[in-house]
């Protein structure tokens, strides 16, 4: 298990150290003169070359990487253009709304996808099924953003039940930081409960038809049981790996969604720096969300072993 | 008597036999349903010039119009003509839509069964693409176009670099379990080339795995333009795709819903297509999966 | 035991003329076409058949554990102490499965739960029919575990299936089976996935166990040897139907229907040399999805006459406690 975990680790870091090049690349690599595209287009030569000199952009690349790799592993992250804040303070001053979005959504789509998943699979080919199967599929279909709009119609500006937009800090109180956040979640927890519901079905629908479901039911089990005990259980595996790589899709819905209720976290944070060619922060969101989505599944993964007594590493 | 005759014989006789479209329309209702609608949608983009005004005229005086016999979806807050944009909106999500799936399918499939062929090459592309898939769509795609400024050209690159990694995994796993096979080590030790076991054996192998995953990708694709588009950083503004109406329209929602809606069901009808084709074409080639059903 | 003074008296289970059908995407397959027996109280009755013959569906019919939406049983009645099982709600046949019938599988590899520990699934199904609390019912599964001669029952209870060896599994299953103290138990080739050496030994245990609790036990198996070693009465299958039913004396000795014979002469016989080659049934079983014209076994019968192949043979008594689905039994049964 220790050894596992040790593995894992390093294979963690192999990923993140290739998430930190590609990152790094990106901008050195980019057509044009990095420091004229971050100076921009009113830039004088003299502002150009200040601030090649401030990046270290006279330096060869692989001296340039141990520089900022150096820099970004001692927590530093550097400093925004736009703003001449730090990087990592912009972000966390950023963090609360994003995390709230974040989790509430999860909750959202995890109970809500798992229970619709179970109930499809019960009755498979049924009417329920059918149902959910095609509102699965429409899901898919329907982006973030739309399925916003069309939920502040309704339920904001037609109805007036719920704000149009904007974000509460939850020490504003927890009433009002939670109907703020019903419609985004709302929005956002659309694909996944979608994702979550299909991948529960397929789950579950390969365990349904197990041998020791069959013992199960020879045994005397009730149908309940034999959903949420019995299968449930053993359909966890799947489920739990698609929650976890369903994160990264999560953080691009974040971003959107944001800008369509006006919530002022990372996602919006990242919008604006893209709009002011603010690429320290590009930078520090990117690393940020890509370290998020690899411990995130590293968690899962160790997860498994909870769930599955097969697993043991 | 043998297995053969006997299951030849217990197949019930008489039945009817039906052939071509009807026959995939019976057996295989959503390719029918999501090919055709699809088809449609082409036709429609295609075809905008001959039932559609210009969709950059602008008419001050008629901002904001409701819909009317005029303009059938209604004006936006510069006075453009809804129907027209969102008919010429069609082509961009199509366009990119398309070229990114057919894109990403080539470069996936060659990664894919290089990967699946060189152990060296295999672990330090995989390792990349474990990199690539770590940082989420968006923002790698976000931090892409941001280089060099909006245009449907790095766009359609930026897709393509998101969504290789996934297609390339597709195609190693897939290479990887037929090279095993004996018809290809057959093919090998009977002295055929490596290129030629490749174009012959291993390709036609990742063809339904492909075609499902060009559905996928084509839904994805259209997707990230139309969200890219609509966060500012997609299509240059002045062209009229989903995404762009959507955005520059979205202050007047409440005075002139048509012009967020009509895009944006557009663009959720136009995946809803794609999105079944690519269900049906699993169901197609994964019967296992359709008996389950 | 009170359940051993009633053996071979009291009629336990009364199937008649128990029909089941699969349907498919474009056929119905007739797995059953109206069968009718008994099982008597303490009685071990052999159920045999070629693979497809329809034992496992009759097992599953009886407990109504068929496939919910591909397989539905469409006639007859199965009678379990005069009350038909096929007429029960749900839930009070949920009552019946485990406490009063219970079932043991062919895979022990794959029957048992693999996220729970032993001790966990045979403590459950005491808890559904009991009012036992869960310290009284993890005892019962160590005094089960102890009773199918698990060695270490105290740390065997809490290890999961595949932390155990395919011959331990059945024990488990046993267990299970018997812990609710059935007066049935259903065993659906409980064997067959062992390896030999474990055969025999689950074999020994399920006969021991028997005479221990007193429960009927139907035994379904291809193994005529098996049938040999553990039943008194035997049931014979084909397509479907049932060919012979006879006492276990009775059916070796003269088996009434070609295709028992055809059976008895493919088991490899210990006495005569190795070198014999055995004979085995030419042909196949038949599709059950037409229907069949005659004697399902016509084809395949070295018997056969003209009325076989226009006649379905219905089973007819030859002697007493002997009956036989053919229209030659006297025949066959001579010689």
């Amino acid at each position: 298990m220790a050894l596992y975990v040790l593995r894992r680790l390093v294979s963690t870091i192999a990923v993140m150290a290739m998430v930190g090049i590609f990152i790094f690349l990106l901008l050195r690599l980019a057509p044009g003169d990095p420091a004229a595209i971050i100076a921009g287009d009113t830039a004088t030569p003299e502002m150009i070359a200040n601030i090649r000199e401030k990046l270290g952009l006279n330096e060869p690349l692989p001296v340039q990487f141990a520089h900022w790799a150096h820099s970004i592993l001692s927590g530093n992250l550097g400093i925004s253009i736009f703003t001449g804040r730090p990087v990592l303070e912009l972000i966390s001053q950023r963090l609360e709304p994003t995390i709230s979005l974040a989790i509430l959504t999860m909750i959202l789509s995890v109970t809500i996808g798992v229970t619709f998943g179970i109930l499809a699979a019960w009755r498979a080919g049924g009417l329920v099924d059918r149902t959910l199967t095609a509102l699965a599929t429409l899901g898919f279909s329907v982006p973030v953003f739309v399925v916003g709009f069309f939920l502040i119609y309704f339920f904001a500006i037609r109805t007036r039940w719920l704000p149009v937009q904007g974000y509460q800090p939850i020490d504003h109180g927890f009433g009002p930081w939670l109907v703020q956040l019903i419609l985004p979640t709302m929005t956002l927890a659309l694909v996944y409960v979608a994702l979550i519901a299909r991948m529960t079905r397929a789950s579950m629908l390969e365990v349904l038809s197990e041998d020791y479901m069959r013992t199960a039911a020879a045994k005397g089990v009730s149908s309940y049981s034999m959903l949420f005990h019995h299968a449930l259980k053993n359909a966890g595996v799947p489920i739990l790996t698609v929650i976890g790589l369903s994160f990264a899709y999560l953080i691009s819905g974040v971003v959107i969604t944001e800008t369509v209720f006006n919530i002022p976290g990372v996602g919006r944070l990242v919008v604006d720096a893209i709009n002011n060619r603010d690429y320290p922060v590009i930078q520090g969101v990117l690393i940020l969300a890509s370290g998020m989505y690899v411990l995130i599944n590293l968690a899962v993964d160790l997860a498994y072993t909870l769930i599955d007594p097969r697993i043991r590493y | 008597m043998s297995l053969l005759s006997a299951s030849a014989e217990a197949a019930p006789k008489g039945r009817l036999q039906l052939s071509g479209l009807p026959r995939l329309a019976r057996r295989h209702p959503l390719v029918f349903i999501g090919g055709g609608l699809l088809a449609l949608l082409i036709i429609l983009a295609l075809a905008a010039p001959l039932y559609a005004s210009d969709p950059l005229n602008l008419y001050p005086f008629k901002r904001l119009q409701p819909l009317s016999a005029e303009m059938w979806l209604g004006s936006d807050n510069l006075g453009r003509d809804v129907f027209a944009r969102t008919a010429f909106g069609a082509r961009i999500s199509l366009l990119v839509g398309l070229t990114s799936a057919a894109s990403t399918v080539l470069t996936g499939l060659l990664v894919g069964i290089i990967a699946g062929y060189n152990r060296r090459f295999d672990s330090i592309a995989m390792r990349i693409m474990d990199g690539l898939m770590s940082i989420p769509t968006i923002l790698l795609a976000l931090a892409l176009v941001s280089l060099t400024g909006a245009g449907i050209g790095i766009l359609i690159v930026a897709i393509t670099i998101t969504h290789t990694p996934g297609t390339a995994r597709l195609v190693r796993s897939v290479v990887l379990g037929v090279r095993e096979r004996p018809y290809v080590e057959a093919a090998l030790c009977g002295g055929a080339r490596l290129p030629k076991v490749l174009w012959r054996h291993i390709l036609p192998s990742t063809i339904p795995a492909l075609m499902i995953q060009s559905a996928n990708l084509c839904a994805s694709a259209i997707m990230t333009e139309a969200g890219l588009s609509f966060l500012g950083v997609g299509v240059p503004p002045e062209i009229p795709s989903w995404g762009n109406m959507i955005s520059s329209s979205r202050l007047y929602l409440p005075i002139a819903p048509w012009s967020v809606f009509a895009p944006g069901i557009c663009l959720a009808v136009t995946v809803l297509a794609v999105n079944l084709l690519g269900d049906g074409l699993r169901d197609l080639f994964d019967p296992r999966a359709t008996r389950r059903r | 035991m009170q359940m051993q003074k009633l053996a071979g008296n009291d009629v336990l289970l009364d199937v008649r003329d128990l029909e089941t059908h699969f349907y498919g995407e474009e056929s119905v397959t007739r797995a059953l076409g109206g069968i009718s027996f008994q099982v008597r109280s303490g009685e071990t009755l052999g159920v045999v058949g070629e693979s497809g013959c329809g034992k496992s569906v009759t097992a599953l019919s009886i407990l109504r554990l068929l496939p919910k939406l591909t397989a539905r049983t469409v006639g007859g009645e199965i009678r379990f102490h005069g009350r038909d099982l096929l007429k029960l709600s749900p839930r009070e046949m949920r009552q019946i499965r485990g406490n009063r019938i219970a079932m043991i599988f062919q895979e022990p590899m794959t029957s048992l739960n693999p996220v729970y520990t032993v001790g966990h699934q045979i403590a459950e199904a005491v808890q559904i029919h009991t009012k036992a609390s869960r310290s009284d019912a993890m005892a019962k599964a160590r005094e089960m575990l102890r009773l199918v001669r698990i060695a270490d029952p105290e740390r065997r209870v809490n290890n999961y299936p595949h932390e155990m060896s395919g011959g331990m599994r059945q024990r488990a299953m046993i267990a299970m089976a018997l812990a609710c103290s059935p007066e049935l138990l259903i065993a659906d080739e409980p064997t067959t996935a062992l390896d030999v050496t474990i055969q025999a030994q689950i074999l020994r245990l399920i006969v021991d166990l028997k005479e221990h609790t007193g429960t009927a036990v139907m035994f379904i198996t291809h193994d005529l040897g098996v049938v040999a070693e553990t039943c008194q009465r035997v049931i014979v299958m084909y397509a479907g139907r049932i060919a012979e039913q006879a006492s276990v004396t009775d059916l070796f000795a003269r088996p009434a229907h070609p295709y028992t014979q055809g059976l008895m002469r493919s088991v490899p016989d210990r006495r005569h040399g190795r070198q014999r080659r055995l004979p085995e049934i030419p042909g196949i079983v038949p599709s059950l999805r037409e229907p069949i014209v005659g004697c399902s076994f016509a084809p395949r019968c070295p018997f056969a006459i003209g009325i076989c192949r226009e006649k379905t043979p219905t089973l007819r008594d030859i002697g007493p406690g002997h009956a036989a689905a053919c229209f030659r039994a006297e025949e066959v049964m001579g010689g």
